[in-house]
C-alpha cells in the first residue's frame, strides 16, 4: 500500500501552509474590521483573568467555564422568552431589545454567581490555609474540568440548537468592508462596558481599593482596605463582564451554546490578557482586539487552519519574551 | 424530541423563512439554470419495491438462542444525529424480525464509538471479543471504518456500513467490508455534475473539513470540477468561527460552494457564509443532510442543495408508518439504509447460521432486492445498483429534488 | 482511613499511614525483598484473577482494562518525575505520549512516508530518543519561567503538539495511521503473541516497562540528580545559590519525564494499532496529572495508586465511568483544600545510610514530613 504515498503527501489538495502575503494585503480590511468585533469578545472574557490576576496573582483556569455558564444562561432566557430554534424570530425591534438586555442580566448574573461560588467554595479556603499558588492552579484546573462535565452530564455533549434573534445582515462598508447589524452592535457594547469598568477601577473608592490591594496587599490592609471584599469584588466584575461577553458570543455564534464551547476561547481571552499585560485592565482592552486581529492576520496569510497556532505561538512568545506585555503588568499602575 | 416538539419547530422555521424571503437571505436564490425545485417538480419518490425483502421475512427463521448482531458508530457523540437515524432504522428492523419470527429472538447490542476515529479501535475490540455477534452494521463514519477495519479483517466478523462513503475503503483488502450505497467517487462526480450542469456554476469554492471523509469527498469534487475550482479552504473539526474562510471565499466570489463535511460544522458556517449578504448557492453532501443542520443554521440552510446517496424514504409507506412510531421522527439520512443493511444479516441468522464465517459468506452471496436498491456486492464489498439523489431545503424541511447519478 | 485508626486505634500519635511506612523503613532491605517478590508474581498473575470482585467483565475486557491501567501507571510515573519530583507543573505532558504515538506510527504504518520493515525495539528506541530530544527543545526555553507561567506554557506546547498534527500533511491529522505493526513472535500455533484483542502480552510488557523505569528512577531519585530536584523543589532561589545548576537539572527532569512518556506512547500505539491526533488534548493531560496529583505527587507508591483509581474504576464501575471526569475535577478541588499532598504524601527524608545512621543514634526512625511538594517554588514571572 505504498501506493498510499501520493495521497499522504497531498492530503486533501489544500496547500498545509502558505505564506500568502498578496492575500494578507488583499484581505487586510476585512480582516481587521472582523477580528475587531470578534476580539471585543476576548477583550471582555480577558478582563475577568487580569483583575484576578492582578489581586491574587492566580490564572483563573476555571474563567472560561464562568463564561460559558453565562452563554448557557443567555440561551435558556430566550427559551424561556418563547424563542425556539430553526429559524429568526421576527419580533419588533423593541421587544427584541429588551429581550436582549434581560438576556444580557441573566448572562451576567449566572457567570457573577458561579465566579463568586469559585471563589467561595474553592479559592478562599486555600487562602486560609496560605496553600502555595501552585495548589491554586490545580484547584482552578480542577474546578474547571468539574464545571465542563456537569453541563455535559446535564444537557449532553452537542450543541444545543441555535436561537438567534436578529438576523445578521450587512448595515454599511467600512474600507470596502461591509460591517453586519450584529458585529456593530458587540462592538459598541463591548466597548461601553469595557469603559464603564475602566472608569470604575480607576474613578471609584472600591476600584481604588482593588488597585491598593493589587499594588501591595499588605499595605493596603494596614490603611483599612477589606481585603477580602476587594477580592470578592474582582471575582463580580470579571464575572459580569464574561456573561456579557457570552451573550455577544452567541449572538455572533448561535451554534457554540455547548459544554466545551468556553475552553478555547479561554485560552484565548488568557492569551489577550497576557498580551495586554496582565493585571492591566486596558491590557486585557488592548490585547483582545489585537489577537482577534492577529488570528486574522495569520490565517490569511498561513491558511485557515493555522488560526489556533497563531494564537498559541502568540501566548508562547509573550510570556518567554515579554511577560510583562505591551502596557506593563501592574494594575496599580495603570493610569488614571 | 417530541413529535409535537418538532412539528412546533418546523412551523416557527417555515414562518420565520417565508418572511424573511425579501430579507438579507440573498444567498438562497437560485440560479436562473437551475429552476426552482419545488415539490412538484421534483422527481417522484421511488415506491417500495413489491419484492423487498423485509426483516420480518416469512416468519420461518430458527437459529440458536443468543445470537446477535450489532449497531457499532455514533449514539451520543459528535453528529450523533446522523448515528441515531441509522440506529432507529436497525433498531426497527430487529424489532419486526423478532416479532415475525418466533424460532429466531435475535438480541441488538449497542455500541458507541461518538464517531471519532480513535475510540472505534478499542470498542471494535470489544464486540470482537463477545462471541455472540455473528454480523455488525457500522461503522457510519468512514474515518472510524477506516481505523477498525483490518480489525474486523482479522478477526472474520463482517460489516455492513449502511453509511460510509469514502471510496477507499473497499480498497484495503478486507474480505468483511461491505457498503450498503453508493460511495464518493459516484456521489463526489455526480455533486460536480449537478453544480456544474444543473446549476450552471462556472466558478466553485470548495471548503472541507479535516475528515477522512471530508478530505477524500473534496477530493473527488475537485478533480470532477476541474478548472472551475477557484478556491479551496480547510476547517477543522468543532470550528465555529469562519470569518477568516468566509473572507477568502468573498474574494472569490464563486458561482457555488461546496462544503464536504458533516453539519456540526456545516451550519455555523453557512450561516456565516450568507450572514453578510454573498450571493452564492451552497451544496453540501450527506454528512450535512440532517434536520439539525437546517435547524442549527437559522435561515440560512434554506435553499441549500444536500447530495446524498441515499434514496428518500417517503414512498415507503409501511416503513415510513413504523419508523415514525418507533423513533418518534420521520426517517432521516440512511434509516432506511440501515434498516436494509440489518435485514441481510437478519436473513443470514433465520438460516440457522452459527458462525461468523457463515454469516460472512452468505452476505458474500447474497442477491435479493431491499427497500432502498438491490443489494449484491462484487469482490470489493461494492454494490453495482447505487442511485444519488439531490434534496433541498424549503421551508425548513429536506425535501428530494431529483436524482443525480 | 487513617484519622480513623488514629481515633480508635492505638495510643500512639502516628497516623496509620506513618505507621506502615515506618514499618516498612524499619525491615531489612532481605526482608523488603521477601515482600516485594510475591507481590511482583502477584502483579503479572493478575490477568488469571478474572473473577468478582477484581474483573471488569462484561462492561470491559477484564484484559484489555488491565493494560489500560498499566498505562497510565507508566504515565503517571513519567509524569511524576517532572511534577512530583522536580516540582515543575506540566500541563502539556499528553505532547511526549503523543510524540512517541507518533514516532510508533511513521515508522511502523503502511500508511506512513517512512515506512520501513524496523524491527520493533529500533521503534523503541527511536520513539524515546525522539521524546527526550522534543523534551530538550521544548525545555530549554519554556524552564527559565517559573510556577504557572511554567503550567500555561507547557499547555501551550502540548496543544500546539495536536494542531502540528493536523495540520502537517504527513502526519495524516484526524485521518490517523493505521495498522501500526506490533512487536514480533508467535505462540507455538504459529498466531502472533502480539495481537490487538489480547490484552495479556501487552499487560505483561507493560509491567514490564514500569518495573525497569521504576528501578531506573528510583536509582536517580538515590543520586546527585535526585537530592537536586528535591532541592530545586523545596527552594529554586536556595538552592541555585547553594551552587545547584538549577536550569541543567530540571532539563534533566522534563527529558527523563518525556522519556517515560514516549515510552507509554509507543506501546499505546502499539496496541490500539491506530493513532490519530484526537485523544492528546488538554483534557487527557488534566487526567494525568489528576492522576500524579491524586496518589501524591512525589511519592512512586502514590501515583501508581492514583493512577490504577483513574484507569481502573472506570472500567470497573460503569456509573464511574460516565461520570469520571467530574469526579476527578472534583477530587482535584477537594484534594487541594483538604489533603494536598495527596493519598500519599511525598517524603522528604534522609537517604539510606543517613536513615539507618540515625536511628541508631536516636533509638527510632527519623521523622519524615508528609507535606506536598507543590511548593511555590518561584515568583511566577521570573522570566
Amino acid at each position: 500500500m505504498i501506493g498510499n504515498l501520493p495521497t499522504v503527501l497531498a492530503q486533501g489538495g489544500v496547500d498545509w501552509i502558505s505564506f500568502d502575503i498578496g492575500r494578507l494585503v488583499d484581505q487586510f480590511w476585512y480582516n481587521t474590521v472582523n477580528g475587531l468585533a470578534y476580539g471585543s469578545i476576548y477583550s471582555l472574557v480577558a478582563v475577568g483573568y487580569t483583575l484576578v490576576y492582578g489581586v491574587l496573582k492566580l490564572i483563573n483556569f476555571a474563567h472560561s467555564e464562568v463564561f460559558i455558564v453565562g452563554a448557557f444562561g443567555a440561551y435558556f432566557t430566550f427559551q424561556f422568552l418563547g424563542y425556539e430554534s430553526g429559524g429568526i424570530a421576527q419580533a419588533p425591534l423593541v421587544e427584541t431589545i429588551v429581550n436582549l438586555i434581560l438576556a444580557l442580566a441573566v448572562a451576567m448574573i449566572c457567570s457573577g454567581l458561579v465566579a463568586l461560588t469559585l471563589e467561595r467554595v474553592a479559592y478562599r479556603p486555600l487562602r486560609r490555609k496560605k496553600a502555595p499558588r501552585l495548589v491554586f492552579l490545580i484547584t482552578a484546573v480542577g474546578a474547571s474540568f468539574a464545571i465542563q462535565q456537569a453541563i455535559m452530564l446535564w444537557r449532553n455533549p452537542n450543541p444545543e440548537l441555535a436561537i438567534q434573534l436578529i438576523a445578521p445582515r450587512p448595515l454599511f462598508e467600512v474600507f470596502g468592508v461591509s460591517v453586519t447589524n450584529i458585529q456593530l452592535t458587540v462592538f459598541l457594547a463591548a466597548l461601553v462596558l469595557l469603559l464603564i469598568a475602566d472608569s470604575f477601577i480607576n474613578r471609584t473608592r472600591l476600584g481604588r481599593g482593588i488597585r491598593a490591594v493589587a499594588q501591595d496587599p499588605d499595605t493596603a490592609t494596614l490603611m483599612g482596605v477589606n481585603k477580602e471584599r476587594v477580592i470578592m469584588l474582582t471575582f463580580i466584575i470579571g464575572g459580569l463582564l464574561a456573561g456579557a461577553a457570552a451573550l455577544f458570543y452567541i449572538m455572533q455564534i448561535p451554534q457554540g451554546v455547548v459544554y466545551n464551547g468556553g475552553f478555547l476561547l479561554g485560552i484565548k481571552a488568557f492569551t489577550a490578557a497576557v498580551l495586554g499585560g496582565i493585571g492591566n485592565l486596558r491590557g486585557a482592552l488592548l490585547g483582545g482586539f489585537l489577537l482577534g486581529v492577529f488570528e486574522n492576520y495569520g490565517q490569511s496569510l498561513l491558511g485557515g487552519q493555522w488560526r489556533d497556532v497563531v494564537a498559541f505561538v502568540v501566548l508562547i512568545v509573550i510570556l518567554m519574551f515579554r511577560p510583562t506585555g505591551i502596557l506593563g503588568e501592574s494594575l496599580g499602575k495603570a493610569r488614571v | 424530541m417530541s413529535k409535537n416538539g418538532r412539528l412546533r419547530i418546523l412551523a416557527v422555521a417555515a414562518t420565520a423563512s417565508l418572511t424573511l424571503a425579501g430579507c438579507a437571505q440573498g444567498g438562497n436564490e437560485e440560479p436562473a439554470e437551475g429552476g426552482a425545485a419545488t415539490n412538484d417538480s421534483a422527481a417522484a419518490a421511488p415506491d417500495a419495491p413489491t419484492d423487498a425483502v423485509l426483516p420480518a421475512g416469512d416468519g420461518t427463521g430458527e437459529c440458536e438462542d443468543g445470537v446477535s448482531i450489532a449497531y457499532i458508530g455514533t449514539i451520543a457523540g459528535q453528529n450523533a444525529a446522523l448515528g441515531v437515524a441509522i440506529l432507529n432504522g436497525v433498531r426497527l428492523a430487529v424489532e419486526e424480525h423478532n416479532e415475525a419470527n418466533a424460532g429466531c429472538q435475535v438480541t441488538l447490542k449497542e455500541f458507541d464509538t461518538e464517531g471519532s476515529p480513535d475510540r472505534a479501535s478499542g470498542v471494535v475490540t470489544q464486540a470482537i471479543n463477545d462471541d455472540s455477534i455473528l454480523g455488525v452494521v457500522g461503522l457510519p463514519f468512514s474515518g472510524e471504518s477506516d481505523a477498525a477495519g483490518q480489525s474486523f479483517h482479522e478477526a472474520g466478523l463482517v460489516t455492513i456500513s449502511p453509511s460510509a462513503t469514502d471510496p477507499a475503503l473497499s480498497q484495503n483488502g478486507w474480505d468483511t467490508f461491505f457498503r450498503g450505497l453508493g460511495n464518493d467517487a459516484q456521489q463526489g462526480p455526480a455533486a460536480a455534475t449537478f453544480i456544474g450542469e444543473d446549476l450552471g456554476a462556472e466558478s466553485v469554492c470548495v471548503v472541507n473539513d479535516d475528515s477522512s471523509y471530508g478530505i477524500g469527498l473534496a477530493r473527488e469534487v475537485r478533480e470532477a470540477l476541474g478548472d472551475a475550482v477557484v478556491c479551496t479552504e480547510e476547517v477543522k473539526t468543532n470550528q465555529r468561527e469562519f470569518s477568516a474562510v468566509v473572507g477568502t471565499i468573498e474574494a472569490s466570489g464563486p458561482d457555488a460552494v461546496f462544503y464536504a463535511g458533516y453539519y456540526t460544522e456545516a451550519a455555523p458556517f453557512a450561516q456565516q457564509l450568507f450572514a453578510r449578504g454573498l450571493q452564492t448557492t451552497l451544496v453540501a453532501p450527506d454528512g450535512v443532510r440532517d434536520d439539525q443542520f437546517v435547524q442549527n443554521a437559522v435561515g440560512a440552510a434554506e435553499g441549500v442543495y444536500l447530495t446524498c446517496p441515499c434514496v428518500p424514504a417517503d414512498g415507503f409507506g409501511d416503513f415510513f408508518d413504523a419508523f415514525t412510531e418507533l423513533a418518534g421522527t420521520e426517517p432521516s439520512t440512511y434509516s432506511a439504509e440501515g434498516y436494509d443493511a440489518t435485514t441481510v444479516l437478519l436473513r443470514a441468522l433465520d438460516e440457522g447460521l452459527s458462525t461468523r464465517e457463515e454469516v460472512l459468506e452468505y452476505v458474500r452471496d447474497y442477491d435479493a432486492p431491499g427497500l432502498t436498491k438491490h443489494f449484491k456486492w462484487d469482490e470489493d464489498g461494492e454494490l453495482t445498483d447505487t442511485p444519488v439523489w439531490v434534496y433541498q431545503v424549503e421551508d425548513g424541511e429536506i425535501v428530494r429534488d431529483r436524482e443525480i447519478g | 482511613m487513617s484519622a480513623h485508626h488514629f481515633r480508635s486505634g492505638t495510643a500512639t500519635k502516628v497516623p496509620f499511614g506513618q505507621r506502615i511506612r515506618d514499618w516498612w523503613n524499619g525491615l531489612s532491605r532481605f526482608h523488603q525483598w521477601a515482600i516485594i517478590i510475591p507481590v511482583v508474581v502477584l502483579v503479572y498473575l493478575m490477568p488469571f484473577l478474572n473473577f468478582f470482585p477484581i474483573t471488569t467483565e462484561p462492561g470491559t475486557d477484564f484484559e484489555l482494562a488491565l493494560f489500560n491501567t498499566a498505562r497510565i501507571v507508566l504515565i503517571a510515573i513519567g509524569l511524576n518525575v517532572v511534577v512530583g519530583q522536580a516540582g515543575l507543573l506540566d500541563l502539556g505532558y499528553v505532547g511526549f505520549f503523543a510524540i512517541g504515538a507518533y514516532v510508533a506510527a511513521l515508522m511502523t504504518s503502511r500508511d506512513s512516508a517512512l515506512y520501513a520493515e524496523y524491527p520493533w525495539l529500533l521503534v523503541v528506541v527511536v520513539g524515546i530518543a525522539v521524546t527526550m530530544v522534543s523534551g530538550v527543545i521544548i525545555g530549554t526555553p519554556t524552564l527559565r519561567l517559573r510556577g504557572d507561567y511554567l503550567a500555561i506554557v507547557t499547555l501551550g506546547f502540548g496543544e500546539i503538539v495536536r494542531l502540528l498534527a493536523d495540520n502537517i500533511p504527513a502526519l495524516r491529522g484526524n485521518v490517523g495511521f493505521r495498522n501500526l505493526e506490533r512487536p514480533p513472535g508467535e505462540w507455538s500455533d504459529g498466531t502472533r503473541i502480539f495481537t490487538q484483542g489480547d490484552g495479556i502480552p501487552w499487560y505483561w510488557l507493560t509491567v514490564t516497562a514500569i518495573i525497569a523505569v521504576l528501578i531506573l528512577v528510583g536509582n536517580l531519585e538515590r543520586s546527585r540528580v535526585g537530592r537536586a530536584w528535591v532541592a530545586i523543589r523545596e527552594d529554586e532561589d536556595a538552592a541555585e545559590i547553594m551552587g545547584v545548576p538549577t536550569f541543567r537539572f530540571k532539563v534533566w527532569a522534563f527529558v527523563i519525564g518525556a522519556a517515560i512518556g514516549g515510552l507509554s506512547g509507543v506501546l499505546y500505539a502499539g496496541q490500539l494499532g491506530f493513532v490519530n491526533n484526537a485523544r492528546f488534548d488538554v483534557v487527557t493531560s488534566v487526567l494525568f496529572l489528576a492522576a500524579v496529583i491524586l496518589g501524591g505527587s512525589g511519592n512512586k507508591v502514590g501515583v501508581i495508586l492514583g493512577a490504577i483509581v483513574i484507569a481502573y474504576t472506570p472500567e470497573r464501575f460503569q456509573v464511574v465511568s460516565e461520570y469520571r471526569y467530574l469526579i476527578f475535577g472534583l477530587a482535584l478541588i477537594v484534594l487541594m483544600i483538604f489533603r494536598p499532598q495527596g493519598l500519599l504524601g511525598a517524603r522528604q527524608r534522609l537517604l539510606a545510610r543517613g536513615r539507618q545512621a540515625y536511628k541508631r543514634l536516636v533509638g527510632k526512625p527519623e521523622p519524615v514530613s508528609t507535606e506536598s511538594p507543590m511548593k511555590d517554588s518561584g515568583k511566577g514571572t521570573g522570566a
